[in-house]
């Protein structure tokens, strides 16, 4: 440590030791929810889910990644190689970024940015290329089908977004992460801002592309979407991906509306974890939940309901603070 | 059957053995057997029976059916192979990755069942004839318990050795 501080500098030395805590969060966290996602929907259907492999079915999640670590991986004949080669690694790029700003608790982050709300909103928009990459460069119909949506699906949902965090921001004055959980300290925003909680829960499940808004990779109707060519590790890392993203959206919203790492007894990291893994839980009731929504649904929502409630709310909350 | 490459084993001899490697590697190939979302006739109506509540394949890590063959390790062939369903069959076993498995699931896909007769010109007499089989679960249509009894016996096929013989044994 003392080595890495000399040669690399206090700033540097973070960063390293983040970027390895960073690869094994993201890699224990996708372990983890493969897990309670199975074990969530398992019970929500009366049934006891993975039960033989490990206590009740715990490494189950091993014996699947070795499993597809230990697959052929196959490159159809037609795709378009580099493109198809990258995608999969394009996809970790706005994932292992977004890390870089999330506080864990008043001392635990990487680097405490400025802009960071809008760097991590901006990256979480890169995740659709690489969508639209793996689904072009696949040179099938289903792929092509899949990414096309999630394109389109990008645009409902993203608006609306950024509105609502908007909201927050004009509250804070600041786009720094650690500003807006410090002033939580007494009252969380969920309180203040019930309709903007609402309306970022539902476009942060429709960026991680979860039922009821998982259009882009529609079993019954795309095969698998995007990744429908996609198989052994390639495939893998799109669900890693998809896993890792969906904790960086939790963590949003633990961040914006939850009073991130606040909280009596227990540490703050402790937490913050607890209420990331409680709006994961969330996201994964509302996917057993709730059937598919159709396509043109899903942009009829977002348009004519979600901008119009997102910008009523900008303005009230605007309004309310002007007059305070 | 010699340990090793399932894939050469289906074939012939393993050219080589890579001992504690390859028997870990099949270890968590017999427990996260993604089967294909693929049922031709009444028999998949079973076969769905065995994925949902009551019966619940999940148990066993068997329980995630993909949709796409490039995901999936096992195929389950459940019910009539009707000739013009042959070559379809076979394009999905072709996409599908190595290492692979097959079960025919009901007396159909084993031989034809009862629509082979003499003079009949529409029915495949049995999933073998045109790809590689590994365990056959006989009925008509085979109960859920029957699936996962055959789920289980490839498992033990896999990694060569009776893991589950416990559970199997209980009354």
């Amino acid at each position: 440590m003392n080595f890495m501080v000399q040669t690399l500098g206090t700033a540097g030395a973070t960063m390293v030791v983040g970027l390895i805590g960073v690869m094994a969060l993201v890699a224990v966290n996708a372990l983890f929810l493969i897990w309670m996602e199975r074990k969530v929907s398992a019970h929500m259907q009366l049934r006891p889910g993975p039960m033989e492999v490990g206590w009740h079915g715990a490494i189950q999640t091993i014996a699947d990644a070795i499993k597809l670590m230990g697959k052929e991986l196959i490159t159809p004949e037609e795709v378009d190689r580099p493109i198809f080669w990258l995608a999969p690694i394009v996809i970790f790029l706005p994932v292992l970024l977004s890390f870089l700003v999330i506080p864990f608790s008043a001392s635990w982050i990487i680097r405490d940015m400025n802009v960071g709300i809008v760097l991590i909103l901006a990256f979480s928009t890169l995740a659709v290329l690489s969508i639209l990459m793996a689904g072009w460069s696949s040179n099938n119909k289903y792929a092509v089908l899949g990414a096309i949506r999630s394109v389109a699906q990008n645009v409902a949902y993203e608006i609306p977004l950024l509105i609502t965090v908007m909201s927050i921001i004009l509250m804070v004055g600041s786009f720094k992460l650690t500003d807006i959980v410090a002033a939580q300290e007494r009252l969380w925003f969920v309180l203040l801002q019930p309709v903007a909680f609402i309306l970022y829960i539902i476009c942060a499940t429709a960026e991680t592309n979860r039922a009821p808004f998982d259009i882009p990779e529609a079993e019954s109707e795309l095969v698998a979407g995007f990744h429908t060519e996609y198989s052994g590790m390639r495939f893998a890392l799109f669900f890693l991906a998809e896993y890792t993203n969906m904790f960086i959206c939790s963590a949003i919203a633990a961040v914006l509306f939850l009073g991130g790492w606040h909280g009596p007894i227990l540490p703050g990291v402790v937490w913050f974890l607890i209420k990331v893994y409680f709006v994961i839980f969330l996201m994964m009731w509302f996917r057993w939940t709730f059937p598919r929504t159709r396509f043109d649904q899903l942009i009829t929502f977002a348009w004519k309901i979600l901008i119009p409630l997102a910008f009523a709310n900008l303005l009230i909350t605007a309004l309310v603070l002007k007059l305070r | 059957m010699q340990r090793g490459f399932q894939l050469e084993a289906k074939t012939g001899e393993p050219l080589i053995s890579f001992g504690l490697l390859e028997e870990a590697l099949n270890l968590a190939r017999a427990n996260s057997l993604w089967p294909i979302t693929f049922g031709l006739a009444c028999c998949a109506i079973e076969m769905m029976a065995a994925g949902a509540s009551r019966f619940d394949l999940d148990r066993f890590g068997a329980g995630v059916f993909r949709p796409s063959p490039r995901q999936s390790d096992l195929m389950i062939v459940a019910g009539t192979i009707s000739k013009k369903m042959a070559p379809p069959i076979v394009r999905l076993w072709d996409q599908m990755p190595a290492p692979k498995w097959v079960i025919a699931m009901g007396n159909c896909a084993i031989s034809g069942g009862p629509f082979y007769y003499p003079n009949q010109y529409a029915i495949v007499p049995g999933a073998d004839l045109i790809i590689p089989v590994d365990v056959y679960v006989p009925g008509c249509p085979p109960r859920p318990e029957g699936l996962i009894e055959g789920i289980l016996v490839l498992e033990e096929k896999i990694t060569q050795r009776g893991r589950l013989r416990k559970f199997r044994d209980v009354k």
